[in-house]
């Protein structure tokens, strides 16, 4: 158990959430190693997207325990010092700053000092361009640079947002849903992507698309009200009679 | 400090900073060296009544930083003008010295009418002129500090915050109009003399009053500037655009607000310590909730998130209200409401960004 807790960069043990009496993470636990890469799949409703609110510090678990890198209690820690801990988040819904450039998304997101006297002083200091041009050409953005983020279609925002993720260089990212609105081609390219980044970065990804979440081939976990109904290979998972019954359908 | 103030330096700022340094000269030129006589000489109530446009401008600048740049609608800033009003008011008052009525040579007058036997602590060292600079900056930030830290840490947002900066100052309001308060309660500090040993009804010092009250609007204007167009100022824009966002990228949301907000009310601070000698008297009407708000249609009508858009919406509201009180007294109130009504509907970027908007040229609170 405790070699689990001390080789994890996320670990969750019986982790509850309750909205109003609902159960939205019912006893959730589960583990995920340094540099690995976790698909989270389950109906809408399961608690995906709670059980990252609950990891960035958005939501306060009822109950449990969420330790970062296998020592950093993350329950007592609010968004901006988790996220400065290393833990990026690419949300469902692509949150961009619509007023701002895509440049200056990336730049934003850019890891490196966040203080407030920082940005006044000293953020000359930080020559970006390679990193940003670096970031521009992976999500091919490159050409919009000086567009306003606003103004770009859903799968580009998600890809800016993914670039945003990689600018930040955090230990773990989270991406909830990222290739929702995105053609077939940008899915693909999506999925190699994130299983090139996993191994220096942990990734864990909830996405629906069974096509990519194959070709993330990786271990996955489902979730079902809260809880882990199933973790394995995508066979294993895929050929489970709960998951077949209450997510995959016969 | 010159490559801060400096970096980024569009033509626009630079045609407001020049012409800012051109009125700061000319007119106390045409005040002083023109004859009464010429039609080229500036009356000196005139002086005095446009150093108080821009010491108003000044409050706008101060308003936008905060409210155009970062989302935080502060309907109490008349509160941190009216306390660097005061600061500037005590030190006045104390220079009155034994010219007062009752002659005494340390109390202002309404302390001996209060029977009172001594100066209160609050009012030490109020004689020295540094003293009082240091206050007029020190005591709005410092309540700006307080006030800012537990509401931006509690996350007190939109309306809710709107209403409790509202609160703010009409508490100040009550406390400032009670004698025992010692700040010359309902009448407030008034009949100066002199100011660093210059009479304060003289020419030659209000023409200098006015050239200051400029130049402190264009060193203002350059500090607002130079944040906003720094990589705090586009850390501001994403905290107005989407809070939660910005936070979850690891930036301390409210240290951004926190810091914004104090340099805000330090400015809003000196912009009343200008105001006060130029218009004579200060009094607890100034913390009206009134006050704070007209400044805030004074930024909607200029432009919300342009700076100078809210210096000039500042000058331009408050001369039609100089001129619609004097003709027309009854419809002032009317004529606001009809204006910001209008502005709303017609001009949302108010009037610099409608034309920056025409011309071309970008708003800078949209790109920064
Ligand atoms: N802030 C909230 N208030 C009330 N109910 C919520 C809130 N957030 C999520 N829920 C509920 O919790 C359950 C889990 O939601 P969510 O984590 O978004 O599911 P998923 O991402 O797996 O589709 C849903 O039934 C949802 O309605
Ligand atoms: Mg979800």
């Amino acid at each position: 158990m405790n070699s689990d807790l001390t080789d994890s960069i996320l670990y969750l043990d019986a982790v509850s959430v309750s909205f109003d009496g609902f159960k939205a993470l019912n006893d959730l636990s589960f583990v995920v190693g340094r540099g690995e890469l976790r698909a989270i799949i389950g109906p809408n409703g399961a608690g995906k997207t709670t059980m990252m609110d609950v990891v960035t510090g958005k939501t306060r678990p009822d109950k449990g325990t969420v330790v970062f890198d296998g020592s950093v209690d993350l329950t007592t820690r609010d968004e901006s010092a988790i996220a400065s801990l290393g833990i990026g988040r690419k949300f469902q819904k692509p949150t961009v700053f619509d007023h701002q450039t895509v440049e200056d998304n990336l730049l934003l997101a850019l890891e490196g000092p966040r203080t407030a006297f920082s940005s006044l002083f000293g953020w000359r200091n930080r020559i970006a361009v390679n990193q940003i041009l670096e970031a521009l050409s992976i999500i091919r953005l490159g050409d919009l640079k000086d567009r306003l983020a606003g103004s770009l279609s859903h799968g580009q925002k998600q890809w800016l947002e993914i670039g945003m993720l990689l600018a930040q260089n955090p230990k773990l990212l989270l991406v909830d849903e990222p290739v929702a609105g995105m053609t077939d081609a940008e899915t693909e390219e999506t999925a190699r992507l994130l299983a090139s980044i996993a191994g220096e970065h942990a990734v864990v990804v909830v996405e629906h698309d069974m096509s990519f979440v194959r070709a993330l081939n990786c271990k996955v976990t489902c979730l079902h009200e809260g809880s882990v109904l199933a973790e394995g290979t995508i066979d294993s998972v895929s050929a489970n009679d709960r998951v077949i019954d209450v997510y995959l359908g016969r | 400090m010159m490559a801060f103030l400096f970096h980024r330096f569009d033509k626009a700022s630079l045609v407001f900073i020049v012409a800012l340094a051109l009125i700061a000269v000319f007119v106390p030129v045409l005040n002083l060296a023109v004859p009464d006589g010429s039609t080229f000489h500036i009356p000196t109530y005139l002086v005095s009544l446009w150093g108080k446009y821009l010491s108003y401008a000044l409050l706008a600048l101060a308003l936008d930083l905060v409210w155009g740049y970062c989302g935080i609608l502060s309907l109490g800033h008349g509160a941190f003008f009216a306390l660097g009003g005061y600061a500037m008011g005590m030190y006045l008052m104390r220079q009155i010295g034994a010219r007062g009525v009752y002659a005494d040579p340390i109390l202002p007058d309404f302390m001996v009418f209060l029977n009172w036997k001594e100066l209160p602590i609050t009012w030490y060292f109020f004689d020295h002129f540094a003293y009082a600079l240091v206050m007029i900056i020190l005591v709005p930030a410092l309540l700006a500090l307080v006030f800012g830290w537990f509401a931006f840490r509690s996350r007190v947002t939109g309306v809710y915050l709107s209403i409790i900066t509202q609160s703010l100052t009409y508490a100040l309001l009550l406390a400032f109009f009670r004698n025992d308060m010692g700040f010359g309660g309902n009448n407030g500090l008034t009949d100066f003399k002199d100011i660093i040993g210059f009479s304060i009804q003289a020419p030659a010092t209000r023409a200098t009053l006015f050239s200051i009250t400029a130049v402190m609007l264009a060193f203002g204007f350059l500090v607002a500037r130079s944040m906003v167009a720094s990589r705090f100022g586009q850390v501001l824009a994403s905290i107005r655009d989407a809070e939660s966002r910005t936070r979850f990228l690891g930036y301390r949301v409210e240290n951004y607000k926190l810091l914004v907000f104090v340099v805000s009310a330090a400015m809003a601070g000196i912009a009343g310590a200008l105001y006060v000698p130029q218009v004579g008297i200060i009094n607890p009407s100034e913390f009206a909730p009134d006050n704070s708000i007209e400044a805030v249609i004074w930024v909607a009508v200029g432009g919300r998130g342009t700076l100078i858009g809210a210096a000039i919406g500042a000058v331009l509201v408050n001369f039609a209200k100089t001129w619609l009180t004097g003709t027309f007294p009854d419809f002032w109130l009317y004529g606001l409401g009809a204006l910001f009504i209008l502005v709303t509907l017609f001009l949302p970027k108010g009037i610099i960004g409608a034309l920056a908007a025409r011309f071309g040229a970008r708003g800078k609170g949209e790109a920064a």
